[in-house]
């Protein structure tokens, strides 16, 4: 006979009753544990894509939303391929480069995937019309795009938004895409009945990216039987152009699209996290009420039914901090126990949630462990430190029917 | 030896007094055989209780081997009762989530003893007491025969000098009533001092002392069955 073999014999005898305190624990727990680590993961993304693009400005229609940069032109209202001739054109000063897209859903092997079409920047650098006021005449070193001048690696697409050249029969594929469809560089890609020579695997990015296969604009245009249309525009901006009112200039040379910083999106995912951070802290302050009464409420009871019991320990015995012991043991079991299953049901959770939830993968945090069990235990041992007090003071006289 | 002088109890009861004992006074010397014996409500089991050291007089005193118990604290108390005293219970108050052999160890663990002693002493007690071939059973698996027998067990645990049994026949069939008289008369004869409180007079002949109790005082006193053909 040991403490702990007197605790967990209890414990299982009497599971039934032990499981509603259980369940309150390990459900707080538990959407605790996701919301923090899907927030982690998705603060985490906020500050690469801020790092990775700086200050990109985002050309959409009108009735698009802001939730996430990079699916910004998933939305399916379009904008006239026009907007990009007319943003070449211009005067503008500080606009480094253009990236214009339009998308369409694919499936490919029974799994749907997205098609996007990208014009590369040769395409912008051959058309006469746009040479000399150009925005490829102007010197470089102003903004972003300056690491592409002359760069030939493909897979430089998934970090920069921006391609050299992409001839017509060639498509780039996202991670995900490649390992789901099998597919390598150089393999051959039947997309909408069009083949297409695999140019390179994009390289993980953690964003709707790595669904993506990317093809030619006007091929892209052609399968979908859209016109010349487009979803989106990115504009790498240059940093002090768009601080002197960018967003504003583009805005008035066209005024039927809604032109967006990344700062904005940024924003918006920041807020989205900030309302998560909330979400999580009110979660904390429900499941400390509804579980902390949960477990002092089962305590109280289990402590009121086994007065005969605790009686006869002390008839034996046992002093009241055993008793008080016995208790608290039995806190720090179930404590442990829902913090345990919090973290792993939290965990999976936000894994599978992440994605779909906030355009991020979320990976386990194990140090998030800790914060879950510190919090499990600490709710159930305060929860059950008053009902095991009053065990421990309980009239030993309980033991016997007459008084 | 165990000692009451002018021990008496009074509780509030909504809101009047009730007394349990009156200037109870009874000496007790070691080895002895005492059945306390009186009508329901006459303070037979508040006096166990007294003798226990579960709970306080409001007046007088209780001397366990010259010791005042309610000098004491209660974990003092509780330490004297796992060192000197064993009890027994009318509705056996064996612990229903643990084995025989688990119910046994609980006064052994309590008193420090490692688990290879425990194990040990506690599958001794019950193949004295006849359960050899129950120890693994938890008390609803036991008739209620044998659930006495695993709480008589259990009272042995520890070698107490002193046995206060709350009327250990009170549930049981005749026969199973015998056989807990023999072992109680059993363990008395092994030198153990016994004090019985029940309501079965041919049980409470078996003892060497009959107390008579009403209305919170002992009112007679006289010799058990055995004593008074040995006095013959």
């Amino acid at each position: 006979m040991r403490l702990r073999t007197l605790v967990l014999r209890e414990i299982f005898e009497r599971k039934s009753q032990l499981l509603t305190s259980f369940l309150a624990i390990l459900l707080g727990i538990t959407v605790i544990v996701s919301i923090k680590n899907i927030s982690y993961y998705s603060e985490k993304a906020v500050a690469r894509e801020m790092d990775s693009l700086g200050a990109n400005v985002l050309v959409l229609p009108k009735s698009s939303t802001l939730q996430d940069y990079y699916a910004a032109d998933m939305q399916g209202d379009t904008i006239p391929e026009e907007y990009v001739t007319q943003l070449a054109m211009s005067d503008l000063a500080g606009l480094d480069n253009l990236s214009p897209k339009l998308s369409m859903p694919v499936e490919l092997q029974g799994k749907t995937f997205t098609l996007t079409g990208i014009l590369p920047k040769s395409e912008f650098q051959a058309k006469a019309a746009w040479s000399g006021a150009g925005i490829f005449s102007r010197p470089v070193g102003c903004g972003a795009s300056v690491g592409m001048m002359g760069s030939e690696d493909k897979k430089t697409l998934a970090r920069k938004r921006v391609i050299e050249t992409l001839e017509d029969n060639e498509v780039l594929v996202g991670a995900d895409v490649a390992t789901k469809l099998g597919v390598k560089e150089a393999d051959k890609l039947d997309v909408l009945g069009k083949v297409f020579s695999v140019t390179a695997v994009l390289p993980q990015t953690g964003t709707v990216d790595d669904s993506r296969i990317f093809a030619h604009l006007h091929v892209v245009q052609d399968l979908s039987k859209k016109g010349s249309v487009i979803n989106a525009i990115e504009v790498i901006g240059c940093c002090q152009e768009i601080s002197k009112g960018l967003v504003e200039k583009i805005n008035h040379l066209l005024p039927d699209a809604k032109v967006v910083t990344i700062t904005q999106i940024a924003d918006a995912q920041i807020k989205i996290n900030r309302m998560m951070s909330n979400l999580s802290l009110m979660f904390l302050v429900i499941i400390i009420f509804v579980g902390g009464a949960s477990i002092a409420n089962y305590m109280y009871a289990n402590v009121f039914e086994r007065r005969r019991e605790i009686g006869t320990l002390m008839a034996l015995g046992a002093n009241s901090g055993l008793v008080l012991r016995i208790f608290l043991l039995k806190a720090l079991i179930l404590g442990v126990a829902g913090g345990i299953g919090g973290y792993v049901l939290g965990t999976i959770l936000a894994v599978i949630l992440g994605p779909k939830l906030a355009g991020v993968i979320v990976f386990p945090m194990p140090l998030l462990a800790l914060l879950a069990v510190g919090i499990s235990v600490a709710l159930a041992l305060v929860a059950s430190y008053f009902p095991a007090r009053r065990a421990a003071r309980l009239d030993p006289c309980a033991t016997f029917q007459e008084v | 030896m165990l000692k009451m002088e002018n021990v008496s109890k009074t509780y509030r009861h909504r809101g009047q007094t009730v007394t349990a004992l009156n200037g109870a006074n009874a000496e007790i010397p070691e080895g002895d055989f005492v059945s306390v014996v009186g009508p329901s409500g006459s303070g037979k089991s508040t006096l166990l209780l007294m003798l226990g050291g579960m709970l306080s007089p409001s007046g007088g005193r209780v001397l366990l081997d010259d010791q005042s118990l309610y000098d004491l604290n209660s974990d003092d108390r509780a330490f004297l009762r796992k060192q000197k005293i064993g009890f027994v219970f009318q509705t056996f108050n064996l612990v229903p989530y643990l084995s025989a052999i688990e119910n046994v160890q609980v006064p052994l663990y309590l008193v420090g003893k490692d688990h290879s002693s425990q194990q040990t002493r506690a599958e001794e007690l019950l193949a004295r007491v006849g359960l050899s071939d129950r120890m693994h059973h938890k008390p609803c698996e036991l008739s209620v025969g044998q659930q006495q027998r695993v709480a008589l067990a259990r009272m042995l645990a520890n070698d107490p000098t002193v046995i206060l049994a709350d009327e250990p026949t009170g549930n049981l069939d005749p026969e199973t009533s015998q056989q807990v008289i023999d072992f109680l008369a059993e363990v008395n004869a092994e030198g153990r001092t016994v004090v019985m409180v029940t309501h079965d007079p041919r049980a409470a002949e078996r003892a060497r002392r009959i107390l008579r109790l009403d209305r919170g005082a002992i009112v007679s006193e006289k010799p058990g069955r055995e004593a008074r053909h040995a006095a013959a």
